[in-house]
């Protein structure tokens, strides 16, 4: 196995007396695709989001166990969220661009961060720009508003504003479910140049997707981790019979 | 082009059947050597060396399955991956060919040859020319070059018949004969069989390009 980017122990996780996620073991590569796959409810978006810990936004959210990233259990106390947030990114479900131009855009979290001098901005715009295939299309474009940008383009923009920062992880939660069919292989091919550089654990709906773009790919049912295997094993000979019948489409 | 990492994955696939190809091919060229030297202990490791051939087919028809298992191959390239899989049925059976061809060189007992080896090493380049051609064809989609190479499975068809024969005649004029004739025979035969297999590709090439069935 490869190196380990995210360790989860024992990990669960309750909305007041809800159990959203039941004893999680797993381990993440580095430098992979890792799908989480499962019907609604099953706890894949809840478990992504906790790499970040996003789910401490909401009211009645009680963890235990551990969540392990760079040697470091992020659930212990007085962890940095600022810095696990930079170490961690985060691409969601429909593109949200700020409200700003394109260049505003990819600048806002190193001057959050204050990562970068002024006038190493312009460079840091244009790799972003280019790691996500935009830099051609939108190079004289750079300071109209991200909200003129095709659907597409907002996510590809998402994307590219994560990565000054410098990330090693990037979480995206269903990043193509807003997206035509060409759009989303194109977002998917661009995963597949990402994953050179970054950690990538995707939360798909679409199981199809899962199979296409993943190395690994984790099954979760009602909370529990059934099945976590690399994506070539689960799509031809899973282990568990829950996992057949969920790809299979007999149910879920 | 949309899908990169898929058509990475394609062309290394047909890498990967060429270099089957050309295992297979050199398979019946040294089956053929063999015969010439009666070479028994060559022979025996032709027949070891075919678990070889059948691996590599078992390899390829994994990853094939693996992308109708991930890829969800639509029109061309759902005819690809089926042709794929036929293509290397077929180069593992010619394969299977050129082992019965060492197997009837380990039958052989020590006397020499019948007669020196023309047209048997002669059918063995016609079949391997189709071989190459073939997956050439595959590779590159050409159709015209596929209809082609169908029709040079006549020219083997007549070397066949034209050994068979030759050595009717011999089998005739002395029953002594009959037993290292019959091996020639069946040689030949091996060789028209592994260029039959060789026009089932070109039908499958003309399928993959064209969706179009052909052969019967």
């Amino acid at each position: 196995m490869k190196e380990i980017s995210i360790e989860t122990r024992q990990l669960n996780l309750f909305y007041d007396d809800f159990q959203a996620l039941i004893a999680i073991d797993l381990q993440i590569p580095v430098r992979q695709i890792t799908a989480l796959i499962g019907p609604s409810g099953c706890g894949k978006s809840t478990l992504l989001r906790v790499f970040n810990r996003m789910n401490d936004l909401i009211d009645g959210v009680r963890v235990t166990g551990q969540v392990i990233i760079d040697a470091e259990n992020i659930f212990a106390p007085g962890m940095d969220l600022l810095a696990l947030r930079e170490k961690v990114g985060m691409v969601f479900q429909r593109p949200n661009p700020f409200p700003l131009s394109v260049y505003e855009n990819i600048v806002f979290g190193l001057a959050v961060h204050g990562l970068a001098r002024r006038s190493e901005y312009p460079a840091i715009v244009e790799r972003a720009l280019r790691d996500v295939l935009l830099w051609d299309d939108l190079k004289d474009r750079l300071h109209h508003s991200a909200l003129k940008l095709s659907l597409e383009q907002q996510q590809r923009l998402c994307i590219a504003r994560v990565l000054p920062l410098k990330p090693k992880i990037l979480l995206m939660d269903e990043p193509c479910s807003a997206l035509d069919p060409i759009a989303t292989l194109h977002i998917e091919d661009l995963m597949q140049k990402l994953k050179q550089e970054y950690t990538i654990v995707i939360v798909t709906h679409n199981m199809h997707q899962a199979a296409r773009a993943s190395d690994r790919t984790g099954f979760l049912y009602l909370g529990k981790l059934i099945e976590f295997d690399e994506t070539a094993k689960i799509f031809t000979q899973p282990a568990q019979a829950l996992t057949e019948n969920y790809i299979s489409g007999r149910f879920g | 082009m949309a899908r990169e990492h898929f058509q990475n994955l394609l062309r290394g696939l047909e890498q990967e059947l060429v270099g089957m190809g050309e295992m297979v091919i050199a398979a019946i060229d040294r089956s053929v050597q063999a015969l010439k030297k009666v070479d028994k202990a060559e022979a025996e490791r032709i027949i070891v060396d075919d678990a070889r051939i059948n691996k590599r087919r078992w390899d390829i028809e994994n990853q094939c399955i693996l992308l109708f298992a991930t890829q969800q191959p639509v029109a061309g390239d759902l005819r690809e991956i089926v042709s794929f899989m036929d293509l290397i049925t077929n180069l593992e059976r010619m394969a299977d060919h050129a082992k019965g061809i060492a197997k009837i060189v380990v039958m052989h007992d020590q006397t020499p040859l019948l007669k020196p080896l023309i047209d048997i090493p002669r059918m063995a380049d016609k079949a391997c020319e189709m071989i190459r051609k073939s997956l050439t064809a595959f590779i590159t989609q050409d159709v015209a070059a596929a209809r082609a190479i169908i029709d040079m499975d006549n020219e083997v068809d007549a070397l066949y018949e034209q050994i068979f024969r030759e050595l009717l005649t011999y089998m005739m004029e002395d029953p002594k004969t009959i037993t290292r004739a019959v091996y020639l025979i069946w040689v030949s035969h091996n060789l028209e069989r592994i260029a039959d297999r060789v026009t089932n590709i070109c039908e499958r090439i003309i399928f993959m390009v064209t969706g179009e069935i052909i052969g019967n």
